[in-house]
């Protein structure tokens, strides 16, 4: 059973081996001259602006949720409508609560207003 | 030395020579810095047409850190010299530089007090194309005369 594998192994093996010994080639051939220009960030050229690690608005971040679940109740959706006039009344029944729930989240969501960009900047309460 | 005494003096100092300097010139990628119409004729360059990939340089690196050649393709402010400079100055050792068509060898027709009137005014130029824009050809005839300098090059004693 395990000798089946051993193709694979055999590969990452030489894959590794070649790897090594040219990353070995270019470090003993190859010059290396650090200098404190050459190690600068490369910004095409420019002075490099602000840091690398930004912050930003925590709405992206609901925005990219909200799309996950909607983009899931989409691929639900699908093979139900492949199949939707063998399935009968009951799987309907079941699909409109689905869509009725997700709904309701997005209208809580929208309600939350977690889709206004820039009008504010933090996400508000429900009621005030 | 007892391979040298055998072999003969220099003789594995020369054939690593050639072997390194085979594959340098076999694998120049250019880091292209496109700054007016030149850079059109340096698209065609790499194109399926001309075919760059003949001479193992098809690959244009968009960063200084893995090319090995700058292509200088057009005229060149004295703006955007300090921004040239700074991408040949991070590119890693060995490095060779194409100052490609008239502008970027000689000023070419900005005679201005805006434009450097030929890169090799801050950077060190291996080739230099003439042409307003060169040909495809003419790149390509300039990354041979590269590819004979990088062939003859001593680069056992240059890269010690």
């Amino acid at each position: 059973m395990l000798e089946t594998y051993l193709p694979v192994v055999l590969l990452a093996a030489i894959s590794l081996t070649i790897a090594l010994i040219f990353m070995t080639l270019s470090r003993v051939m190859g010059p290396y001259r650090p200098n404190k220009v050459k190690l600068t960030p490369y910004e095409s050229g420019m002075d490099p602006i602000g840091e690398a690690k930004e912050r930003y608005s925590i709405s992206y971040y609901l925005v990219a949720m909200e799309f996950i679940v909607f983009d899931l109740e989409v691929m639900f959706l699908y093979p139900w409508v492949v199949r939707y006039l063998d399935l009968g009344f009951a799987t309907f029944a079941a699909v409109i609560v689905f869509i009725t729930v997700l709904f309701l989240g997005l209208l809580y969501t929208l309600k939350k207003g977690t889709l206004d960009f820039g009008s504010q900047t933090k996400v508000k309460p429900l009621w005030d | 030395m007892g391979l040298e005494s055998a072999l003969g003096e220099g003789f594995i100092t020369t054939r690593v020579d050639d072997l390194v300097g085979w594959a340098r010139a076999n694998s120049t990628w250019p880091m292209p810095m496109g700054l007016a119409c030149c850079a059109i004729e340096m698209m065609a360059f790499a194109g399926p047409r001309y075919d760059a990939s003949r001479f193992g340089s098809e690959v244009m690196r968009f960063s200084p850190r893995q090319s090995d050649l700058l292509i200088v393709a057009g005229w060149c402010s004295y703006k955007m010299s300090h921004a040239v400079r700074r991408i040949w100055d991070q590119m890693p050792d060995p490095k060779w530089c194409i100052a490609m068509g008239a502008c970027a060898s000689t000023g070419g027709m900005h005679r201005c007090y805006g434009v450097v009137q030929g890169i090799d005014n801050f950077l060190p130029v291996d080739a230099y194309i003439s042409g307003c824009p060169p040909r495809p050809d003419a790149l390509l005839n300039a990354l041979m005369t590269i590819q004979e300098k990088v062939k003859t090059e001593h680069s056992v004693l240059l890269d010690a």
